[in-house]
């Protein structure tokens, strides 16, 4: 639990996180999940209760713990004077490493990702999403067997998103690095292993986002309609089907969606403007457990 | 090992940046110049400050101060940047490091009293085309004075800087505390010709015996032309202490903010 002045930021989190796995921390901004990322990469201690993290007490063996693992920020960490070479120099000595064994393993994460031709650009000249890539780089130098993302996706194009998704998949797979990141995107969520959904400072449902998806059902059903209340209890006394009213649609969770959405059409084609049909997401995971939208906007991957 | 090699590395990208930087290249060093000339040359015949010998121009009685205004500047310019990096750049990773605290700040303190100092010896040029009888010994003890100077308010804006939310409220210390102390610190005008009130907050000032130091080692050679002021013995104890004080409060600001805030 952790409290700023009177308010608690997160509380009655329960969490246990596996090694080598991509583990998502799913929530609104506002929900807790910042305060969760500074508790698990040593910036912040919780008011009160426990925990470990490669099995060490960040109260008490905090430097032990900064050596293994590694933070990627959401605002790259790295100097907008210095190039990107001296910036990785530096992170290195940060953590020990230099001479000839941190040149080879910069070279080498540079090659890795295509990026040696910038290596003496100042990274003010970079894009952000080569800014991120290098920031990825600059995370991974003293290979961390944990490595923490605090929103890694924010102002990324979805094609840069894509490509570095690929590298950190590619990460897990080849160095068993264990991911954690917290994120407000759906489908950021959906490509980790396991989520975990916090929202107001709880941890409020968590699992493998195939799971929480099946638990809410197999089908959704989106009606968009003028008197949405109104076209509810119709449904609800005609059809027997009861939806509940979100942002001035209908929901209606089913396992049959083709079928019921093809005859609540022809019962009710007048007072509906739209109607959709889809797989639950894990928007939907959410809005069940919590009553009200992840964000206002849906988020297009 | 472990305090080394990082100090150096962050005392390092202190220079670097600074030199990339053309503005505040010019910036700190520019401004006290400008400010000099401007108000010693127009305050030249209107100043006559007690206990001060008739035969030093207004533009000499300002100078230890103006020199101590480069160092102050300088200071600033290299900790009011602690506010952003630490939010949103460089400095993010540094807390997330395996380093000792201490590295942390002496990396940054070094880092700014080296540029203090370096803008102060290109300022002590302008002290030969002055009457002030710069020897090597004179000289030596001034740049050793510089850099107990220049760890003093780096350190004091460091710890200043720590705590601070935004720039703009360092910029709000800047102008309530930092510049009123420079005011005060006999640059301008001697403690013994101010009221009595005045004079208390003169002689609790810590930098009172920074500019008091100056003049003192400044004119070595020719210790008439200090002034009234305290002597060197005195300052150099003085300062001493400040430097300590403010080296180990920055240490203490981090520490203390470890694990407890970002």
């Amino acid at each position: 639990m952790h409290q700023y002045g009177d308010r608690r930021a997160v509380d009655g989190i329960n969490l246990q996180i596996e090694a080598g796995e991509i583990f998502g921390l799913l929530g609104p901004n506002g929900g807790g999940k910042t305060t969760l990322f500074r508790i698990l990469s040593t910036m912040l201690h919780p008011t009160s209760g426990r925990v470990r993290i490669l099995g060490l007490d960040p109260k008490t063996e905090s430097a032990a713990i900064r050596g293994r693992i590694g933070v990627v920020f959401q605002n790259p960490s790295l100097d907008a004077k210095l190039t990107v070479l001296e910036n990785l120099n530096h992170q290195g000595h940060l953590h020990g490493l230099r001479g000839k064994n941190l040149k080879a393993r910069i070279d080498d994460l540079l090659s890795k990702m295509g990026l040696e031709s910038r290596m003496h650009d100042r990274a003010e000249v970079l894009s952000g999403g080569l800014l991120r890539r290098v920031d990825l780089i600059r995370g991974l130098l003293h290979r961390p067997d944990l490595l923490i993302f605090d929103e890694p996706s924010t102002g990324l194009d979805p094609g840069v998103r894509r490509a570095y998704w690929a590298d950190l998949e590619d990460l897990r797979e080849k160095e068993g690095t264990t991911l954690i990141l917290t994120t407000h995107f759906i489908e950021e969520a959906e490509r980790c292993d396991r989520v975990g959904i916090l929202d107001q400072g709880r941890l409020v449902v968590e699992g493998r986002p195939s799971d929480l998806r099946q638990a809410v059902g197999m089908d959704v059903i989106v009606i968009e309609a003028e008197g949405v209340g109104a076209l509810r209890d119709d449904i609800f006394d005609k059809a027997g089907v009861s939806a509940i009213v979100l942002d001035g649609t209908l929901r209606i969770e089913c396992t049959d969606g083709h079928r019921l959405m093809g005859e609540l059409y022809a019962m009710f084609r007048d007072q509906i403007t739209a109607i959709t049909l889809g797989r639950p997401t894990l928007e939907d995971v959410f809005v069940r457990e919590t009553g009200h939208r992840l964000q206002a906007i849906p988020e297009v991957a | 090992m472990a305090l080394v090699l990082p100090t150096c590395s962050l005392w390092k990208r202190e220079l670097v940046r600074f030199v990339r930087d053309r503005h505040r290249l010019y910036g700190a060093i520019l401004q006290p110049l400008l400010f000099w000339l401007l108000v010693g040359a127009g305050l030249n015949a209107s100043f006559f400050p007690a206990g001060v010998d008739a035969e030093v121009t207004y533009l000499e009685y300002i100078y230890p101060g103006t020199l101590l205004l480069i160092l102050l500047f300088t200071a600033i310019f290299s900790t009011i940047s602690v506010v952003e990096d630490r939010k949103e750049g460089f400095m993010q990773s540094v807390l997330v490091a395996p380093v000792p605290r201490a590295s942390l700040v002496l990396g940054k303190v070094l880092g700014g009293t080296t540029l203090a100092v370096l803008e102060g010896l290109i300022f002590l040029l302008f002290a030969y085309q002055l009457d002030i009888p710069l020897s090597p010994a004179s000289l030596a003890a001034t740049i050793c004075f510089l850099v107990l100077l220049g760890l003093a308010l780096t350190g004091l804006g460091f710890t200043i800087a720590w705590r601070m939310e935004s720039t703009a409220g360092f910029h709000a210390i800047m102008n309530l505390l930092l510049l009123p102390m420079w005011l005060l610190s006999g640059a301008f005008f001697p403690l013994s010709g101010a009221p009595p009130w005045l004079g208390w907050l003169m002689k609790v000032n810590p930098l009172t015996y920074g500019v008091a130091g100056l003049r003192r080692v400044l004119y070595l050679e020719a210790p008439a032309k200090a002034g009234d002021v305290a002597s060197l013995e005195y300052c150099i104890g003085v300062t001493l202490i400040f430097t300590f004080a403010t080296l180990l409060a920055s240490i203490a600001v981090v520490v203390k903010g470890e694990g407890a805030r970002v």
